[in-house]
């Protein structure tokens, strides 16, 4: 019996006291990760995934172009392209580039890369029209933003 | 006097913290959604000057046309084919097919389809000898073009799928030249010296072009 007694004197408890200290270490890199998002996206966006995928470098010179069927129904069912919060039209996009590479310092402005995100069920047709103003607005690095295919997909 | 006062516990009550700090964690965890900056990059061709397209002779044979139709079937090189997948095999096979490689240099490195073909290790060379070097197929990597043709009414799922075989295909002829592995290559950090000399050793006298097409509204 005296050899349980011995036993059970020992200190059963975890030190707990670090664990606010993992804790904190844990949020603060979520709370440095985290961007907060400053545009709701008012469009579908189940995009497709790829394998073959690219890390951009520079994210500065990254800007983002949001295509997919409208959420809210009021808008219709066509594929619609969002700009920043707001719908932009095929013929406003070279306006929109210009008024992105003015944010920019003058040397970059040529680099200036337009990453789509497009939902997976668009056609092509609105694809190639945005290609097109973008090659007219002389916003010629374009990236299609996917995400990368797990082997689940397969 | 003072002993009294200290005798009263002075220490904040920490045993919460843990809990709190669970909480704002919880928060952070739910709505992080951390910025993805990958993808597929395209370059596009500069602006046409004119309306008119400049026609540019290009031997048929140098072209490896894919086209998609409304209803997402696809026609390579002409005959049907309904097994995306396989367009990567087609494709690596045709860039570095050198049916009848020049001495023509071209591009910014001055490169010529023959000095192309002496660079590469012994085990392409072997494999082109061997199974490729049709005249049927493309002259050599500087003239190869692999054109892109989707309809309007294709949609974009599949044009991703395609443009992933076609990125692969050119991941694996540039990995295999420098002895690496498509993904390897793909992850070479061009901020990095060394990788920057592999990367560009890989891709000079091999341009990568891909061709998107303007698509036509007929058909489907």
């Amino acid at each position: 019996m005296s050899k349980f007694k011995k036993k059970s004197n020992a200190s059963q408890d975890i030190p707990t006291a670090a664990l606010p200290d993992i804790i904190f270490m844990l949020l603060f890199f979520f709370m440095v990760t985290t961007v907060l998002r400053e545009t709701e996206i008012k469009v579908k966006q189940d995009i497709p995934r790829a394998e073959q995928l690219v890390k951009l470098e520079k994210k500065k010179l990254v800007t983002y172009l949001y295509v997919g069927e409208p959420k809210e129904e009021q808008f219709g069912t066509e594929s619609l392209i969002q700009a920043n919060d707001a719908f932009i039209g095929i013929d406003g996009i070279v306006q929109w580039v210009n008024q992105e590479k003015d944010g920019l310092p003058e040397a970059e402005r040529d680099q200036i890369t337009i990453s789509l995100k497009v939902d997976k069920e668009t056609k092509m047709g609105i694809i190639v029209d945005i290609q097109t103003e973008l090659r007219n607005a002389n916003a010629r690095k374009i990236m299609y933003a996917t995400p990368q295919k797990t082997d689940e997909d397969n | 006097m003072a002993r009294s006062k200290n005798s009263g516990s002075q220490e904040v009550n920490a045993g919460s913290m843990a809990d709190i700090a669970f909480l704002l964690l919880i928060f952070f965890l739910v709505t992080t959604q951390i910025a993805t900056n990958k993808g597929l990059t395209l370059l596009l061709p500069p602006k046409q000057e004119d309306d008119e397209p400049i026609e540019v002779k290009q031997q048929q044979r140098n072209i490896f046309k894919i086209q998609v139709n409304s209803l997402d079937r696809l026609l390579v090189e002409d005959e049907p084919l309904d097994d995306v997948s396989k367009i990567g095999d087609m494709v690596y096979d045709f860039i570095i097919n050198f049916g009848n490689p020049g001495d023509v240099k071209r591009g910014s490195e001055k490169v010529s389809d023959r000095e192309t073909f002496e660079s590469l290790p012994p085990t392409m060379k072997n494999y082109i000898r061997n199974s490729l070097s049709s005249k049927e197929s493309s002259d050599g990597p500087g003239t190869a073009i692999v054109s892109l043709k989707a309809d309007r009414g294709s949609s974009y799922e599949i044009f991703i799928d395609i443009l992933d075989q076609l990125n692969a295909a050119y991941n694996r002829v540039y990995g295999e030249r420098v002895g690496l592995t498509a993904e390897e290559f793909r992850k070479l950090n061009r901020n990095d010296p060394r990788d920057l000399d592999l990367y560009d050793r890989a891709r000079s006298g091999i341009p990568k072009a891909i061709s998107i097409a303007e698509p036509t509204k007929v058909g489907g």
